[in-house]
């Protein structure tokens, strides 16, 4: 049992998140609209993949399994991600959008956690600051390259794509039981801070891009992710993901 | 002649088979349309703080924010970086290659080019006669020991 409950929860949470929407922006990989965006958007999800692998890495010195075997071995009910980074890549402007929320969110939740009493956690927070900042700055220059600066068309897409993907975003800042006890411990200021300061920061975003945000109090919130309670679209993703791993768990690569 | 229903390729690569991409290698490409490529962005890179940036390449944008996105990881990710500067190809003026010619120089005007100037040798006959002077005093302090 472990001495650090509410911690591996949160860690699991922000974990799982980076790792699937990681493996779903990997799936634009060679298929980008042009070559130069393919290439930043693998590298961002490059990125998140590496934000996993820190983070599974510490939760393995808190007695977790290992990184491989923990990101690849797990079925959908051990999985804590929310469903915003489950969905199919769907078109771009859906990836977009969802890639403009979930960054946001990040880059609050990052900084937020550069004060954290969990060493590690903070550390890591001050070590990805940069890549999450140039996350942000390319998800928020396309928002306003295919809104303010875009055409009808891809506006009318785009805005398609947010009114999909704000309920799920909203999914995002779901507590568990845990929460108490993460925010009493100064581990983390908590998800109820962060989504107010999200819904701060998206909205003026999204305003400059010239896109039109919904009252989030009339929404309701995708959620269920983060008690292991998933879309139908994680499981056969953690099937593809970890097809070749499970063939020989004990191989070295 | 193509079939009603195109077959689809099959990839062992689920991106590629979800794709939906026709396997019918002969299949007629659309044209594409005039000018479905953005404009083009020169891109230069500075390594260190204070260094002078350096051309490396180009890339297409629509605008100089879609480039400096862009730009970043296309030109910022394999090496140390601390500022990327873009500029549109379309404001670069250029002597072209066509006109190399021009920076020909008559034999009699050498003199001009810096390679009139030997400092590069006598500063390696400098070394050189410094690092065996240092050798001889090594030499002379082990005879001593």
């Amino acid at each position: 049992m472990s001495s650090t409950p509410h911690i591996n929860d949160l860690l699991y949470r922000m974990a799982d998140d980076a790792l699937i929407i990681a493996h779903r922006n990997s799936e634009w990989t060679g298929l980008g609209p042009i070559l130069e965006e393919d290439i930043a958007f693998s590298s961002i999800a490059q990125d998140k993949l590496g934000h996993a692998q820190a983070l599974y890495g510490m939760l393995h010195t808190l007695g977790e399994p290992e990184p491989d075997r923990n990101a690849f071995n797990r079925n959908e009910q051990g999985m804590r991600c929310c469903h915003l980074v489950e969905l199919p890549i769907g078109d771009y402007a859906f990836s977009l959008v969802r890639h403009a929320l979930f960054d946001v969110a990040e880059s609050l939740r990052y900084e937020m956690l550069e004060r954290s009493s969990f060493e590690p956690l903070a550390k890591l927070a001050a070590k990805v600051r940069g890549e999450i900042k140039y996350h942000v700055f390319h998800a928020t220059t396309w928002l306003e390259q295919l809104g303010a600066r875009g055409n009808e068309a891809s506006r009318a897409r785009m805005q398609a794509a947010i009114d999909e993907c704000m309920p799920l975003a909203l999914g995002i800042f779901e507590k568990t039981e845990h929460e108490e006890r993460i925010v009493a411990d100064g581990v983390f200021a908590g998800e109820e801070a962060l989504q107010t300061r999200w819904l701060e920061t998206i909205g003026p975003v999204l305003e400059r891009a010239s896109f039109v945000m919904h009252d989030p109090a009339a929404l309701t919130p995708a959620y269920g992710g983060r008690r292991g309670y998933h879309t139908e679209h994680l499981q056969p993703l953690l099937e593809e993901m970890g097809e070749v791993f499970r063939l020989d768990p004990d191989a070295e690569w | 002649m193509n079939t009603i229903h195109p077959k689809i390729l099959d990839s062992l690569d689920p991106r590629i088979a979800r794709a939906g991409i026709s396997a019918e290698t002969d299949a007629p490409f659309e044209a594409p349309p005039e000018l479905d490529q953005f404009e083009t962005w020169e891109v230069f890179h500075m390594a260190k703080r204070g260094e002078r940036a350096e051309h490396v390449g180009s890339l297409h944008a629509p605008n100089a924010e879609m480039a400096l996105v862009l730009a970043k990881e296309q030109y910022g990710r394999r090496s140390r970086t601390v500022a990327i500067w873009v500029a549109r190809t379309s404001d670069v003026h250029a002597i072209t290659v066509d006109d190399a010619d021009i920076f020909e120089t008559t034999p009699e005007k050498l003199h001009r080019e810096a390679r009139g100037f030997r400092v590069g040798t006598r500063l390696t006959e400098f070394k050189r006669a410094r690092r065996a002077e240092n050798e001889g005093a090594a030499e002379a302090k082990e005879g001593e020991g």
